[in-house]
């Protein structure tokens, strides 16, 4: 995988992951393009499309977008399964997990991730063994979150 | 009040802010409130101050100024800010930025750290964002680890060795000893990244790939396991057990069995048992059917197993997700070429496809069809191809018109239908074809010589209906004015009578010339239309001439040129109009140029298909840079001997170099010229020189050096006979677009006067289309002290001598 990007309806980045070394400006730029071509698809319309050279995979959550963009050989379908995977887990993680969770708890929802993907590939097909080495990493530390909001659109119910 | 809350509440103020330059506002507030925490001492605080500027960062302002603080937080000794300053490393700091090299130290040492916590932090921030530097510095530490280590490290670990061979290729050999190893694991993530791994070693090294090879068999049973043992609840997806795992180990077959017919083969019964008992419902399901069929596809497989591969993807094609349609098209593609019938069994739902909403699919499902079409169902794919072409989205008609275009031309089944084929396609998508399509579909016409009628009355309704399509119009304009009378007569027998007058005819053809719509070159086409018709009507020759006097003086230049010279052929040469304006003959298009010689007259006429292209205009290069070509001149045993000497007076400038080799080869051949007495008689070989111009004492001849085929050398040959020396003179040639033209450097520039010395100038040609050669010269020179310029047409090349 190139890159992962979260963001919501109206273009706001949530969440980024880049595995390929970018200046700063490349990425806006890039992420910025990528947002407004994908916001502009139809809702029933195919999840990948061909994007300069790369494919793009994609999936609306709710009122949010899960995009990534893989090497020419990955396999796309099993793209979509990684994104619902880790959706799957932040979901579990967060309890009925919203868009406003990954907002305001962004910094878990990149733990999240890097426990799921290594360097752009998975690294642990369990979904449980993932779970598990969040929560003890997450005992190491001695601050806990105090308050999260109440999850208003849970992302799951919703997926298309 | 907690730290943590303290992020939280900037975040919601942040979102709070009504416009955008409030929220800049925010920002710079709380951003310098971080730079001051940043450089005080150790408060507790800073890895909040840290997530507080990574959230900055995400909406897209500079942070750099936090980098530091990354290397200095994954330094510290207590997790929480290890975990915080490793995230900011791996969002601020990517290779190019100096201060990544700061933290491969950190690296190290965590890497060995007790916490295997510590531990996976390090070994993700290497392999998302190390750089070769640090990727060589570590790689023993990473080989260490994928040796000796729990599995949750081991797993890490050869992601991280993966990682690290794309950085750095020539690492790989170190690494393979224990990813042969790692295939013995029995935990799934560890299976996963030694598979990844295997497959980067053996994409990238021609002798791993050998010896992987030998670990076909292992997984091979690996692959088995998944797919036919017990429920494991863990790695289970929709009914799969473990996709990504099954995904991968396909892929890692398909590179070591590809060519290879003894892995191939290890592999046949374990790729048919994937292919028949995977439960495709499901994407995870479909996500390792299209993997097998990849892999199928791929390597040597038997003809049984191609078979079952096409078959699924015939199945795809009638899933109702769209993204398996998608799929299933996209790996179709691949192999229509290699096995087009079976894919032509599914060409029914392709075609199907082209109607889909969707406009990746409908791009997909088109590509496709077009790579179906052959001889045997070339009417009813036509069909389809032009309904698709009515109702497809702008950025595929060109496509779609092209690809209509190329199939016609293979398989069509008569003439007639390939008229109406490219009629039909000029109709509905006129402004999107290309421009050869005009005098392709012009050469048809005129090759269907019974179909005249047909086509004249065809077109002509289109004319009337429409005259924006602009090859539509032009293509039209040409037929009326070679078959006007076909269309007065107004009886033919394939299609509808109508009842057509000359003025009716002159009406239309006017409009077109009027329209603001028309291109100046459609413009062209109706003026000669109109011209031509003068011959093939009887009454109204006046309007028609009034018609062509009014352009005489159009602002487009090419329009007044043309009016002009039909203005004069109704007066001067009006005797002359009736054989200029005659029907033209059958023309080859793959026939040389070969005219019959005309004058000027007949060139107009043969012209007109060539109008439309643009002529290059090629000056002739710098000599400077043909010092070679200057030689070549000198060395061509075949260049006609010229009377007194073969150069002028060396008045070319050349580089220094070219200047002393080329002036003494002159010399040597003016000696040698100079030994013979009379003019030499031309080599058997040489070839007839006919005179293109001569008008003020200049004299322009032309040779041509070899048969009329798709490349030739012209020597053009300048000769002054006047009285008066002529100086700086230039050769500048244009061919008909499609043709290659090269000149060479002249022999010189100045014509003494009496024809006492001469100029050659050699011109290859090549026309690898074989369009009618014809060529303007253009002659520029000075005589006594003021400039001329000239230009002469060339239609007909002489044949050389035998």
């Amino acid at each position: 995988m190139r890159f992962m990007l979260l963001f919501s309806r109206q273009g706001k980045l949530r969440l980024q992951k880049w595995y390929v070394p970018l200046g700063d400006q490349e990425k806006r730029r890039l992420g910025r393009e990528l947002v407004q071509t994908i916001l502009g698809r139809k809702a029933k319309m195919c999840s990948f499309l061909e994007w300069r050279d790369l494919k793009v995979v994609y999936k609306r959550y709710a009122s949010l977008y899960f995009c990534c963009a893989i090497e020419e050989q990955d396999n796309e379908l099993i793209t979509l399964e990684v994104i619902h995977r880790y959706v799957e887990l932040l979901d579990k993680y967060f309890g009925s997990v919203c868009e406003l969770d990954i907002i305001f708890n962004f910094e878990k929802a990149y733990f999240i991730l890097d426990e799921f993907l290594l360097g752009g590939e998975a690294q642990e097909t369990s979904k449980k063994s993932v779970l598990k080495a969040i929560e003890q990493a997450d005992q190491l530390q001695e601050v806990r979150a105090v308050y999260l909001p109440r999850p208003l659109i849970p992302l799951i119910s919703q997926a298309f | 009040m907690s730290p943590s809350v303290r992020l939280q509440e900037m975040i919601r103020v942040i979102r709070s802010a009504r416009t955008q330059g409030e929220e800049r506002g925010v920002i710079q507030r709380e951003c310098a409130a971080i730079r001051a925490q940043f450089r005080q001492a150790d408060n507790g605080g800073r890895s909040h101050n840290l997530a507080k500027l990574l959230y900055v960062h995400m909406l897209g302002y500079p942070a750099h100024f936090g980098q530091m603080e990354c290397v200095r937080l994954i330094a510290s000794p207590r997790y929480n800010e290890k975990r915080v300053g490793y995230l900011g490393a791996m969002m601020l700091l990517d290779e190019n930025q100096d201060a990544s090299l700061l933290i491969t130290n950190s690296i190290k040492n965590d890497l060995a750290h007790s916490s295997q916590y510590v531990q996976s932090l390090a070994l993700c921030t290497l392999a998302c964002m190390g750089s070769a530097e640090m990727c060589r510095d570590l790689a023993p530490e990473i080989d260490r680890l994928l040796r000796a280590s729990s599995s949750y490290i081991k797993k890490k670990a050869t992601l991280c060795a993966v990682h690290i061979v794309r950085k750095v290729p020539e690492l790989g050999e170190l690494f393979t000893p224990a990813a042969r190893a790692l295939l013995a694991e029995k935990n799934h993530g560890v299976l996963h990244g030694a598979v990844i791994l295997i497959t980067e070693l053996c994409e990238r090294n021609a002798q791993t790939l050998v010896q992987f090879r030998e670990a076909v068999p292992e997984l091979v049973h690996i692959m088995r396991g998944l797919v036919t043992s017990g429920y494991s609840p863990e790695h289970t997806v929709a009914g799969i057990s473990d996709p990504f795992l099954q995904v991968r180990i396909l892929r890692l077959l398909r590179i070591l069995g590809r060519n290879n017919d003894t892995a191939s083969d290890a592999m046949n019964d374990l790729l048919a048992q994937v292919a028949t008992n995977t439960d495709s419902s499901k994407t995870a399901g479909s996500a390792v059917l299209y993997e097998t069929v990849l892999t199928v596809m791929d390597i040597k497989s038997e003809s049984g197993l191609r078979v079952l591969a096409v078959n699924i993807l015939g199945r795809f094609l009638l899933n109702n997700d769209r993204n398996i349609r998608y799929i299933s098209m996209t790996s179709l593609q691949k192999i229509v070429s290699t096995d087009h019938n079976a894919v032509q069994r599914h060409r029914g739902t392709i075609v199907d496809c082209l109607k889909d909403q969707d406009a990746s699919v409908k791009r997909r499902a088109l590509e496709l069809s077009l790579a179906l079409v052959s001889a045997i169902n070339i009417r009813s794919m036509m069909k389809e191809l032009l309904l698709f072409l009515s109702t497809c989205p702008p950025e595929l008609k060109s496509h779609a018109a092209s690809g209509i275009f190329n199939a016609a031309e293979r398989y069509s089944p008569s003439q007639r239908w390939h008229i109406d084929t490219i009629l039909h396609v000029l109709i509905t998508a006129g402004a999107d074809v290309r421009d050869e399509t005009v005098p392709n579909l012009i050469q048809l016409i005129t090759n269907a010589s019974q179909l005249h009628c047909y086509t004249v009355h065809k077109l002509y309704r289109a004319l009337v209906a429409d005259i924006s399509q602009q090859p539509l119009v032009q293509v039209a304009c040409w037929c009326i004015g070679e078959y006007g009378d076909s269309l007065l007569q107004g009886d033919c027998e394939e299609t509808e009578p109508i009842q057509v007058t000359e003025d009716d005819i002159l009406d239309a053809l006017e409009t077109v010339l009027q329209s603001h719509m028309s291109s100046p070159a459609t413009r062209g086409f109706a003026l000669t239309a109109t011209m031509k018709l003068s011959t093939r009507i009887t009454e109204n020759v006046d309007r028609i001439r009034s018609i062509v006097s009014i352009y005489g003086s159009c602002m487009d230049v090419e329009l007044q040129q043309r009016a002009v010279e039909y203005n004069a052929l109704f007066k001067k040469y009006d005797h002359m109009r009736a054989a200029v304006l005659e029907k033209m003959p059958v023309m080859d298009r793959s026939s040389m140029g070969q005219t019959n010689g005309e004058s000027g007259g007949g060139g107009v006429q043969e012209l007109e298909p060539t109008k439309p292209k643009q002529p290059e205009m090629m000056v002739a290069p710098q000599p400077a840079s043909q010092v070679c070509d200057l030689l070549d001149l000198l060395s061509d045993p075949e260049e006609p001997s010229l009377p007194g000497g073969p150069l002028g007076p060396g008045g070319a400038p050349l580089g220094p170099a070219g200047l002393m080799s080329g002036s003494a080869g002159g010399d040597l051949l003016y000696l040698l010229g100079g030994l013979e007495l009379t003019p030499t008689p031309t080599p058997a070989t040489a070839p007839a020189a006919v005179t293109v111009y001569d008008k003020s004492g200049v004299v322009l001849k032309l040779s041509c050096e070899r048969p009329l085929d798709a490349s030739q050398t012209i020597t053009l040959t300048a000769t002054n006979t006047s009285d008066h020396d002529v100086s700086s003179l230039t050769l500048q040639a244009a061919v008909p677009k499609n043709v290659q033209l090269q000149m060479k450097a002249p022999s010189g520039d100045s014509l003494p006067a009496r024809s006492s010395a001469v100029v050659t100038q050699t011109v290859l040609l090549n026309n690898p289309n074989k369009v009618s050669l014809k060529m303007r010269v253009r002659l520029s020179y000075t005589s006594q002290g003021s400039p001329f310029q000239d230009t002469v047409q060339i239609d007909s090349f002489p044949t050389p001598g035998l």
